[in-house]
């Protein structure tokens, strides 16, 4: 590398910052996973077809693969590392792991990453493909099997698990819907 | 020190859902595969693959590249170290692939010719694409079509042709014939977690972190390869992003190999998802033509199924689609074929349910055609010709619960209200169907050994090579051995994927859990033996190792599978061509399911395959070319979330009186039959026999439908 064709940049990952020197080639994908040993982001393809590599940037999913790690300074980016809080699994993991929403366990973080957003954007009231009514007015539609089918099928599991990815991505929306009504703290009761 | 020779008596893990051991690992992406291993010093290979078909390498421009900054070498058939393919492995013979850059013969588009290695993967990457390789060119040949000049059958010939009675006869005899052709195209595996190796020597031994579906085997093959003691390799496999028949030895542990020796120092190589269109096998594509006869009530006294497939021109694998009926239909005369074409692509391989999954799809629409000519229910037609032994063997059934499935399998379908008139339900735009087929796998074993060992604080380690990728082995394992030492799975630690734990069967065949469950019940039996005796545990604890070798040859010989039945509903678009299928059931006789939780992901993972199968999946190559048309999971598409609907599937009671284990493998019975379902059901749908697969918009618009504006039949 020579200084022309690399940068130091400082990366804010999970609440923490990483500053580094890297290749402008560098994908944040590959920041992640050979410079910062954060392995949890997973490479299915590295050319934006798959999802095994979401992450959640600024909040929104994005695929890792496509994005330069020089182009992902300053912003706030979380990665299945930063999912749990501590040693308690997010509502999203616990569903995963008590419905057996995976199999061989690769596609899985991209498919947890993009099922906190999907959970997100349809509280927030976004539409998707499958909406019927997409009407402001309509409000926020119901989070149906048909709608997490829809929103999450940027994520390929080729073990062919999506029958329990969905059933574990229903289960976390309502987890985290009843979380947010009764507060932060009932978490864990919700979760069990 | 505690003593735990005498263990509270508890037994019944097996048959109870529990979660994976490794869930939170994999939930929290604490998991490391194989390209995740960290190592100080670490190089990364790149590999370069031929753009020709058919030639021969002129040249390799390697100053140029070595000239990049962070290069570190070029490897190729000029300089590689050797290495010797021609081997026999447990397998069978290697893909001659993995004899990488032995020579400058181009037998293939794709073929390995070189391998970049960088200090980081950008260079390895950049240096790759620039690398100009020259080539003498040959003209390819690469035309699959059923019949072509060049097909032949392979030897040995009796395991590939079987035939009795006289078949022209018994069509001639006949009351109803169906004489149908039907193909599948060529599919790729694709597990998530692309091929992925990192390898050191390491105090004189080769250690190699890799993604496979066997430790051992892929050792026993690198010692072969690099003519090396089998003691000095050892290959870790903790977590497998998937397998489905791809993950043995390949181009990427060879090569990581080989530029390790070279450099003095770690290397990764990783491969592409397009150079995995390549590298790593695939199904190939297959046609089919079934001849059935019957009597007037659907009895067959004709049974016909030539199938054939293309290999490559360094090797033979034959896709074996002609044995599926040999298990499954008897009638008066009844002839199978396997046969094969040598052409100028790669090297086919197993894909999950090799054989089964396409001979299924052919000979479970035929039988749905010949219901349809006879006019009888699909399910009686099946049930007419339930055979009473092996139909080409002679040998006895160890049990065969078809029926059963298909019983439950209606019941829970409600196929009793099933008008069987095609092409007559209209919803809108939508024309609906529903159809069924019957599924079957073998249900074998393989020599396997294991060590269990108890420790002083009342815990135990069982270790085997086996694998996990992604089937729940480790958790199905961790429960045989709670069951047979009689303690909570909680005290037994199941220690896999490393080939140091000596020899055992492969995750493939559906064959992995049933034969390791095999060796860790021996073992542990073994054990409590022991334990029996009294006495205190010393610190290294007290272990018994089992060789099941000689209790597997001593098993009686039957026919030894696992049935199933499938059902899907499907909807199809008669404006857009497209087909949706709106549910599925699937109810499987499999042996003793271990652990509900993640045998129902087996089975519906499998179905899943199966609507891809029908629907989606076909890898196109260019003649011009002789390479393939958009090598990627854009121009691959395999099933995603939205077209995969409610997928249920569950299973009956299927003892083996004579079976120690009790066990059948259930990764593949999933897709068998799958893809034939969907098509009957897309017949019922629109009154359309879809005999290609798969079943396109394209296909579905050019074909029409039997349907009338008012629902009646076309003439």
């Amino acid at each position: 590398m020579t200084p022309s064709t690399s940068s130091a940049i400082t990366l804010n990952i999970n609440g923490e910052k990483h500053t580094l020197p890297v290749d402008h080639r560098t994908t944040l994908l590959d920041a992640l996973r050979e410079r910062l040993d954060l392995t949890g982001t997973k490479k299915g393809c590295d050319q934006g077809q798959c999802g095994a590599c979401t992450v959640l940037i600024d909040g929104r999913r994005a695929v890792s693969c496509l994005q330069l790690a020089v182009a992902a300074e300053g912003r706030e980016i979380t990665t299945i590392e930063g999912v749990a809080d501590g040693d308690r699994l997010h509502p999203v993991q616990q569903a995963f792991l008590d419905l057996d929403g995976y199999q061989c366990g690769y596609c899985t973080p991209g498919q947890i990453c993009s099922a906190l957003a999907v959970i997100e954007e349809h509280a927030a009231g976004w539409p998707s493909a499958v909406t019927a009514d997409v009407r402001p007015e309509a409000g926020v539609p119901q989070l149906t099997a048909e709608e997490i089918r829809e929103r999450m099928s940027g994520n390929l599991c080729r073990c062919g698990a999506y029958v329990s990815i969905v059933e574990a991505v229903a289960r976390a929306a309502q987890v985290s819907a009843a979380e947010a009504a009764q507060g932060p703290s009932a978490g864990t009761e919700a979760a069990a | 020190m505690t003593t735990t020779t005498g263990p509270t008596r508890i037994t019944g893990a097996v048959g109870t859902a529990h979660t994976r051991v490794e869930g939170r690992d994999k939930v929290t992406g604490a998991a490391r595969y194989a390209g995740e291993i960290p190592f100080a010093d670490l190089a990364h290979g790149w590999l370069v693959v031929s753009t020709v078909a058919r030639g021969s390498v002129r040249s390799v421009e390697t100053a140029p590249v070595l000239a990049m900054p962070g290069v570190l070498t070029v490897l190729h058939h000029g300089n590689a170290p050797r290495v010797d393919a021609d081997y026999i492995g447990l397998l069978g013979q290697p893909d001659p692939i993995v004899g990488l850059f032995q020579s400058d013969r181009v037998p293939c588009a794709g073929w390995p010719v070189a391998l970049v290695v960088a200090e980081t993967s950008e260079q390895a990457r950049e240096a790759a694409e620039a690398l100009v390789v020259r080539y003498e060119t040959e003209p390819h040949d690469i035309e699959f079509t059923p019949d072509r000049p060049g097909t032949y059958t392979p030897e040995p010939r009796e395991t590939m042709e079987t035939d009795k009675g006289d078949l022209e006869r018994e069509l001639a005899a006949s009351a109803v014939v169906v004489d149908a052709r039907y193909s599948t195209p060529e599919e790729h595996h694709h597990p998530m977690e692309p091929h992925a190796a990192t390898v050191r020597w390491d105090g004189g031994r080769l250690e190699v972190h890799d993604s496979n579906q066997g430790s051992k085997w892929v050792a026993d093959e690198l010692a072969k390869l690099f003519s090396l003691d089998p003691a000095s390799v050892r290959v870790l496999s903790e977590h497998i992003g998937g397998g489905f028949g791809s993950k043995g030895v390949r181009p990427h542990q060879v090569a990581a190999a080989m530029a390790a020796t070279v450099l003095h120092r770690p290397v990764r190589v990783v491969l592409t998802r397009r150079q995995m269109f390549s590298l790593v096998g695939y199904r190939s594509p297959t046609t089919h033509r079934v001849r059935l006869g019957a009597d007037a009530d659907g009895r067959l006294r004709a049974f016909g199924h030539d199938a054939q497939n293309l290999t490559s021109t360094v090797k033979e694998f034959v896709e074996q689609s002609a044995g599926f009926g040999r298990v499954m239909y008897d009638a008066d005369a009844h002839r199978t074929a396997n046969r094969l074409v040598r052409l100028d692509v790669p090297t086919p391989t197993w894909m999950r349910a090799p054989g089964e999954a396409p001979g299924s799809f052919a000979v479970e629409s035929a039988l749905d055609e010949l219901a349809e000519r006879c006019g009888i229910d699909p399910i009686a037609l099946r049930a007419r010709n339930e055979p009473t032994a092996g139909p080409v063997s002679g040998l006895p059934f160890a049990g065969r619960n078809l029926l059963a499935c298909f019983e439950e399998g209606a019941r829970r379908f409600g196929w009793a209200e099933r008008d069987p008139r095609p092409g007559v339900r209209r919803e809108g735009r939508w024309l609906l169907g529903t159809g069924t087929a019957a599924a079957t796998f073998p249900a074998g074993a393989a020599p396997s050994t294991a060590a269990v060992t108890a420790q002083p604080d009342g815990t135990f380690t069982v270790r085997i090579t086996a694998s996990d990728i992604g089937t729940g082995a480790r958790t199905a394992l961790t429960l045989i051995a709670a069951d047979a030492l009689e303690v909570e799975p909680g005290r037994v630690q199941v220690r896999i994927g490393d080939s140091d734990f000596g020899h055992a069967m492969v995750a493939g065949g559906s064959t992995g859990t049933r034969s390791w469950a095999w060796a860790i019940m021996a073992a542990a039996a073994d054990l409590r033996e022991q334990l029996a005796l009294g006495g205190d545990i010393p610190p290294e604890g007290v272990t018994a190792r089992s060789d099941t070798s000689a209790a597997i040859a001593a098993l009686p010989e039957k026919e030894r599978h696992s049935y199933g039945a499938q059902f899907a509903e499907v909807a199809v678009d008669t404006t857009s061509g497209e087909v949706r299928v709106r549910r599925m059931l699937g109810i499987f006789a499999a042996g003793r399911i271990v652990n509900p939780l993640t045998a129902r992901g087996q089975f519906i993972g499998g179905m899943t395959w199966g609507i891809s199968m029908a629907l989606h999946e076909e890898a196109v190559r260019d003649r011009a070319s002789g390479a393939h048309v958009g090598p990627d999971l854009a121009g691959y598409h395999f099933a995603a979330h939205a077209d995969v609907p409610r997928i249920e599937a569950d299973w009956v009671d299927d003892p083996d009186v004579d079976d120690p284990v009790g066990i059948k493998g259930i990764g593949e019975i999933g897709i068998v039959g799958a893809a034939a379902a969907v098509a009957n059901a897309v017949w019922h749908a629109t009154g359309v026999r879809h005999r290609d697969l798969p079943i396109r918009p394209d296909r579905v618009l050019l074909a029409g439908t039997g349907a009338g504006p008012d629902g009646s039949r076309r003439a």
